[in-house]
């Protein structure tokens, strides 16, 4: 059996034009070996529970329960417990669902787009963020779901998705929400394989050490879900394979979905909601808002767990460049928005966003302009990105910020829609509070579970990005 | 008696594994095996490893997920429930298409992984390379070869030999 000449991995031109070196971050300090890496990752899962872990958990626990007890009673009352009314007739729900699929797709970002370009910094960091991804689409899945009042027929048989029934009723498919059935259905999926098949040979790893530590319940549990994985090469050359066709499809997957997201506004006809700026800039915002998410969850992690040699200074000084970069986009679409409306000449338009800014809701507006359109411009400056407690504090200002767009692009557009006599003005009920508030519970929850059961980096990806796996002895110079 | 399954040796620093596994290579065996923690760049060329054939099934889930989405949806407005909305077509692709898309992506997905379990022979809960003394170091910090005894050119002094002459340490043979 004979490689084909194309699989050479020095190509023959590399003798005759003799390339620069191009100079390198380091991905891993201190110059740390495998063992080095096994040893600190899959210490964190086998290792004791630590203190910190309990507290936290304990109050995740109590702070979810108040989406279980908000979702309790909407079931058990009717969906006018929230404080929908005429006009605003989508609200808290539909803002609460746009934030959580926001957030997810900087995990997705990290680890397909970024797998794609060759950003080798996504390594450390793309295990915690995919979780991040599921995590937060199973928050923003709790919104559409619950919505319809009685849940039991959001599946079957079928407000949501398509299955027979006996009123033998289908979906509309012309419609933008049903389109986001099948976006947010269909991420969720990919995110849950493509994450795990990323802990594969992690999962193999904890297994084999869970077997000579003698420690057979672990060993099985985690056995079970390695399948059997023994890092032979034949393996793996067919799992490199399957995992750059699930970069390369998660690509326009998650580009897609918040493009449909989108499509629930701009697709309709209210000012404010019906313009073709609206994909571009809401995916720019979903990517925004996840890198925000991401540092937030990262930085304490990388405290707590003393994991500094792995996420380094680069990958915080990289992260805060995107969140510069996308944020400043998000505030060229707000500019942008503006313009449109004025130039386009539409008195509704044009209503719509002089509303926004200086109606009943400007308030809103201008949290959303200073927290998404100024903070990112502090990362301009080495010295902010540099000052880890300080990225910290610009990054909860981005969630607040992201969160506050996608209630001024809905509720102020429905508020203020064609006829006066219908104007409103919503504000959300103690219900819809409690429910919105217990989400941040509910996924502070599931990441607890996760950095304490899974190993929280791939150790397979780390390693290979280390000087010592470059089989022609980079380690050396 | 148990079967012997072949020979297992351990190397620790990567160049040093690439180079055994080029000469084992050229030594012309076939049965045999890498074992790393990582995918090593370039160690598809020095086994003589093909291109993988995960895409067929990839592109196979793809077209099948696109198809579905059409004509579930085309049967659904031309055949199952005939409904006008806003004076539009019973089906257009154009409509179609956004859902047709997501389906498309998700049994790739589906299929690719189905795909790369079938060509890897996942789940494969028992192997005898398990059994070896140190597998617990494969997915840690050390390298192995595995050399198969049903390999036609396996001999055991032979194979054994031109594991030590590659710099392996450990050398045993391991049951199957």
């Amino acid at each position: 059996m004979s490689a084909h000449v194309s699989d050479h991995p020095a190509p023959a031109i590399l003798a005759e034009v003799n390339p620069a070196p191009i100079p390198r971050a380091v991905l891993v300090e201190h110059h740390r070996d495998f063992h080095w890496i096994t040893e600190k990752i899959c210490g964190l899962v086998e290792g004791k529970t630590p203190v910190w872990w309990w507290w936290c958990f304990g109050c995740a626990s109590i702070v979810a329960s108040f989406t279980v007890g908000g979702l309790t009673y909407l079931v058990s009352t009717g969906v006018g417990v929230w404080g929908h009314a005429n006009p605003v007739n989508w609200a808290w729900d539909i803002v609460n669902f746009v934030f959580w699929i926001g957030i997810g797709h900087a995990g997705t970002l990290i680890s397909a787009i970024l797998c794609l370009l060759r950003q080798k910094w996504r390594t450390s960091i793309n295990r915690p963020a995919e979780a991040m991804t599921i995590f937060a689409v199973v928050c923003a899945a709790i919104f559409p779901v619950f919505h319809v009042g009685r849940i039991w027929f959001a599946v079957l048989p079928g407000y949501l998705f398509p299955f027979p029934n006996s009123n033998g009723i289908w979906q509309n498919f012309r419609s933008p929400l049903e389109w986001d059935v099948f976006a947010v259905s269909t991420y969720g999926t990919v995110s849950v394989l493509f994450w795990y098949i990323g802990l594969l040979p992690d999962l193999g790893t904890l297994r084999d050490r869970f077997t000579a530590a003698g420690n057979v319940f672990k060993a099985r549990i985690y056995g079970f879900f390695a399948m059997g994985w023994r890092g032979s090469n034949r393996q793996w050359s067919n799992y490199e394979m399957a995992y750059l066709i699930l970069a390369g499809v998660s690509t326009p997957l998650v580009l897609s979905v918040h493009t449909i997201v989108s499509f629930d506004f701009a697709v309709s006809l209210i000012p404010g909601w019906h313009t073709t700026i609206f994909p571009p800039y809401f995916v720019a915002g979903a990517i925004f808002s996840g890198f925000g998410m991401v540092l937030t969850l990262m930085l304490p992690l990388r405290a707590i767990c003393r994991l500094e040699d792995l996420i380094t200074q680069y990958h915080i000084d990289c992260m805060c460049k995107i969140i510069l970069a996308t944020g400043t986009m998000v505030g060229y679409a707000y500019s942008m928005e503006f313009f449109i409306a004025w130039y386009g000449a539409n008195p509704y338009e044009g209503f719509a966003f002089i509303n926004r800014a200086f109606g009943h809701y400007a308030w809103a507006y201008w949290i959303m302009i200073s927290c998404n359109v100024i903070t990112p411009q502090f990362f301009w400056f080495k010295k902010v990105r540099e000052n880890t407690t300080l990225v910290w504090i610009l990054c909860i200002f981005v969630n607040v910020g992201m969160w506050f767009e996608r209630f001024v692009i809905i509720v102020t557009s429905l508020a203020r829609d064609f006829l006066p006599s219908s104007w409103g003005y919503y504000s959300p009920s103690i219900v819809e509070i409690f429910t919105f508030f217990g989400t941040f519970g509910v996924f502070s929850f599931l990441f607890l579970l996760f950095i304490r059961f899974v190993p929280i980096m791939p150790m397979s990806e780390i390693k290979a990005v280390i000087p010592a796996a470059d089989p022609h002895g980079a380690a050396k110079h | 008696m148990k079967k012997n399954f072949g020979i297992i040796a351990a190397f620790d620093t990567v160049p040093q594994f690439y180079q055994a596994c080029e000469q084992v290579r050229d030594a012309g065996y076939s049965q045999w095996d890498a074992l790393t923690s990582f995918p090593i760049h370039g160690l598809d060329y020095a086994m003589g490893v093909r291109r993988s054939k995960v895409p067929r099934f990839s592109l196979a889930g793809g077209i099948t997920g696109f198809c579905t989405g059409m004509s579930f949806i085309a049967w659904l407005g031309w055949v199952e429930y005939p409904l006008v909305v806003g004076g539009k077509p019973m089906f257009s692709p154009m409509f179609a298409f956004p859902v047709s898309y997501e389906l498309t992506i998700l049994f790739t997905a589906f299929a690719t992984i189905g795909g790369m379990f079938f060509l890897n022979k996942l789940p494969m809960h028992y192997h005898p390379v398990m059994k070896a003394p140190q597998f617990v170091r494969a997915l840690d910090d050390r390298f192995y070869i595995v050399i198969e005894a049903n390999d036609p050119k396996f001999n055991a002094a032979a194979t054994r030999d031109l594991l030590a002459k590659a710099g392996g340490k450990d050398i045993v043979e391991i049951e199957e």
